[in-house]
């Protein structure tokens, strides 16, 4: 079947047929519950109008009396905002119900029993979810304009503003709540979990309303940024895990830690091996020797095969963190006198041993050790809980200060290329292999929510992935960050002082 | 058709089914027998494509259930273990939702729907709405909604448990009828007269295995023995235990009866009823002593 043939048998129109007839039945549905209709109109009609009193009221009684009106101008688009925002939230109700609350009712499985895709499955209940809400918000929205003194609309622009980020939100709680619904069997379970969902929620819009309040509406543009991203994570890791296989494989809450330490040992043990020679006929005495051959030729190459797209993005983020230190260069260039590297004595490093800074490490080989671990774990903590990008960006933020400082040097008139090679080289030929890998394993670790491997469960992929992490990190980036620690508090400041120094 | 070939399905390295195989024939009606917890679910939802076996391969109605999964479900009807309806819906507006995914008009909906519903007695039900329903009526609707497309192979999982003995025929009649269409037919129940009812061929599943499979007299001979045979005479029975015994194997005896059984009922009945006619003793009757599906199940699921 050609391109045309495949996107027709896709999206032909007998698929949006069935899609449609199972978001007009979910539309339906939530319009039959009195639960849902009675809060959405409740804060579409009436918190407008408290909304436009309390303003009124704080205008008249507490800014205007204090000089402060600047304030309640800002408020009208704070409002703005919340108004559209409330009955949104609604959203993350209709949806809980719609996926948790039917697999909780077993109706589930006759539709999942129907000639429909996930992908059909999941839009007819996304769409059928926001639509509702989102119609409560525009409504609430227009309403609030409405009623707002003519002086007091907010321009086109923050309207737009408030459309979209209410648009973002409600598809980030929806969106969300697919997620929490499949790793749930109950309405309860969900609505416990969705406290994931609604924290970040409260915090955002309370983000919001302080930069509206400073009046740095241009922010909200990198908010609204955020939310798409947020979206088209969330969506894609509810597309992986609203499967048959992920809803009806799991029939109780339950956290089996035998089963996940099973599943995690069988990922991280590896075989032994000795370059093809079966490791039984070795000699007794010899036959450690495939366990570590095993692991270093056979096991740990395979799973930076496994990680190499990983690896690729790292890298790519790593060149983007360069230009990043290029491009604060050109922007904040630093004096001369700020950089005295033809001053460098031995003292220089002996009071950095000493650690002056408090939130430096000290400059001695625990020292270093010790942040280094600490970073690269703290990566993989991180990463789990962003999709594995802020696993990238905290290892983004040395190379891009380094960048900075390579081109700082070179514009006051040092050789950069000597000053990367003296100060960051010598041991950052180790260190640097070690971050790089450990901090492609940590992506891995987030990554897996949105990408799991082929034929592995998000659950399973995710312990693979922590398996892969804990034997790398052990057998390869612990020994590598210990020898450039050596070399770093050893070497380093001879090499530096042989170049530089006096 | 259906066919299931080492079907294996592990969760979490728990095999709820371990290696099912067998073939239900276009016009015949397998029943899947088997205690809670034994993997007839699990069976059912791969063979209707909803999970895709871990091992082994499933064809249902002509394909692939890993391959082509979705026109495995165009081919089947599944009628799940709960009703599980939208209590909120009307009848109507509830076939009428489910025909629509399966591609059929309104219109035909609206009639398959409406014969159905007479069909088993409950015309009124397409304008109430589904709360309003009793259990009965509830499993009622469930299956007219796996029959509304009107699929070769029908995936029946308890289809009158929850019904009166009347509403229970009906269905059954229906299931009958639908066999005669040559429908493909597979049934999970704990109902085993049901079983010994509608079922040309009984599969016994047990800890995901299928540990007995046959017609039911085939299961009753594979795990009861031959059949056992009770004659009755007017007279008292002695003498007759050492003629019988020539050619049978006598297990009990009564004051006027005595029972045997006989590895070739067919052959070695008449030898016997001939060879007492000679001696002069006088037969009542010879029969077969009825055996129960129960016994055979009790069997098997008690190793």
């Amino acid at each position: 079947m050609n391109a045309t043939g495949q996107a027709h048998a896709l999206f032909g129109s007998g698929w949006w047929q069935q899609t449609m007839t199972l978001f007009r039945r979910e539309l339906r549905d939530s319009l039959r519950d009195w639960r849902i209709l009675f809060p959405i109109f409740t804060m579409t009609i009436l918190f407008p109008i408290l909304m436009r009193f309390a303003t009124g009221f704080l205008e008249s009684s507490f800014y205007e009396r204090w000089g402060a009106e600047g304030v309640t101008i800002r408020l009208f688009p704070l409002m703005l905002l919340m108004v559209g925002f409330l009955p949104v939230s609604i959203s993350l109700v209709i949806a809980l119900e719609s996926f948790a609350g039917e697999r909780e009712r077993l109706s589930l499985e006759p539709l999942l029993a129907a000639p429909l895709s996930e992908l059909q499955l999941y839009l007819g209940k996304t769409l059928a979810a926001l639509v509702l809400p989102l119609i409560a918000g525009f409504t609430g929205i227009a309403f609030y304009l409405l009623i707002l003194p003519p002086g007091a609309r907010p321009d086109s622009l923050t309207l737009l503003q408030a459309v979209l980020l209410t648009i973002g939100k409600a598809l980030v709680m929806v969106s969300g709540a697919v997620i929490v619904s499949t790793q749930t069997t109950s309405v309860r379970a969900a609505n416990l979990l969705a406290s994931f969902i609604v924290v970040p929620m409260a915090l955002l819009l309370q983000g919001e309303s302080l930069l509206i309040l400073q009046g740095w509406k241009n922010v909200l543009w990198y908010i609204l940024i955020f939310l798409v991203v947020a979206d088209v994570m969330l969506v894609r890791m509810g597309l992986r895990l609203f499967n048959r296989e992920e809803l009806l494989g799991r029939e109780i809450d339950e956290l089996n830690l035998r089963n996940l330490w099973r599943t995690f040992w069988r990922h991280l043990v590896w075989e032994r091996w000795f370059f093809g020679f079966p490791p039984e006929r070795l000699p007794r005495g010899l036959r450690w020797l495939s366990t570590w051959t095993g692991l270093y030729f056979r096991d740990i190459p395979r799973v930076l095969r496994r990680s190499w797209l990983a690896l690729t993005l790292v890298l790519i983020s790593l060149l983007g963190a360069v230009g990043i230190g290029w491009d604060f260069a050109t922007r904040f260039r630093l004096p001369a006198e700020y950089l005295p590297l033809d001053k460098i004595t031995k003292e220089t490093f002996s009071q950095a041993s000493t650690s002056t800074i408090s939130w430096l490490p000290a400059f001695t080989f625990w020292g270093v050790l010790g942040n280094n671990v600490r970073s690269l774990t703290l990566a993989a903590l991180l990463g789990t809980f962003s999709f594995g990008s802020l696993a990238a960006l905290l290892l983004m933020i040395p190379i891009a200060i380094i960048a900075y400082a390579a081109f700082q040097v070179a514009w006051v008139g040092y050789d950069p290329f000597t000053f990367v090679m003296t100060f960051v080289m010598p041991h950052g030929v180790l260190e640097l292999p070690a971050a790089i890998i450990a901090t492609a394993l940590a992506v891995r670790l987030g990554a897996t929510f949105i990408a799991p491997p082929r034929g592995m469960t998000v659950g399973e992929g995710w312990i693979q992935a922590l398996a892969d992490f804990v034997k790398v990190f052990l057998a390869v980036v612990v020994p590598l960050l210990a020898i450039a620690a050596v070399v770093e508090v050893a070497l380093t400041p001879a090499i530096v002082l042989a170049v530089y120094g006096r | 058709m259906i066919r299931a070939e080492g079907l294996v399905k592990r969760f979490n390295g728990f095999a709820a089914v371990d290696g099912v195989t067998f073939s239900v024939e276009p016009g015949t009606i397998l029943a899947l027998l088997g205690p809670n917890g034994a993997g007839k679910t699990t069976t059912l939802r791969m063979l209707s494509a909803i999970l895709m076996p871990t091992e082994g391969r499933a064809v249902v109605g002509g394909y692939d259930t890993r391959e082509n999964p979705t026109a495995v479900r165009q081919q089947i009807g599944l009628l799940t273990e709960q009703p599980a309806l939208y209590l909120r819906m009307r009848g109507g507006e509830y076939l009428e939702f489910f025909g629509q995914l399966y591609g059929l008009s309104p219109t035909v909906c609206r009639q398959r729907g409406w014969e159905w519903l007479e069909r088993f007695a409950m015309p009124e039900a397409w304008d109430r709405r589904i709360g309003e329903y009793s259990k009965g009526m509830r499993q009622k609707l469930a299956l007219v909604r796996a029959l509304l497309h009107d699929p070769p192979v029908l995936l029946l999982d308890e289809p009158t448990s929850a019904m009166d003995p009347h509403s229970a025929k009906l269905v059954r009649d229906a299931i009958l009828s639908l066999r005669d269409a040559r429908r493909t037919i597979l049934v999970c129940t704990h109902n085993l007269t049901e079983a010994e009812l509608l079922a040309d061929e009984i599969a016994i599943i047990r800890r995901g295995q299928i540990v007995a499979q046959g017609t039911s007299a085939e299961l009753k001979r594979q795990l009861l023995g031959p059949p056992l045979m009770e004659l009755r005479l007017s007279a008292s029975v002695d003498g007759v235990g050492p003629i019988v015994a020539r050619w049978a194997l006598v297990v009990e005896e009564g004051p006027n009866w005595i029972r045997y059984r006989a590895d070739a009922p067919e052959t070695v009945n008449p030898v016997i009823l001939q060879a007492l006619s000679a001696a002069g003793i006088p037969v009542v009757t010879l029969s077969e002593v009825p055996r129960s599906l129960e016994s055979v199940y009790l069997r098997v699921v008690e190793g």
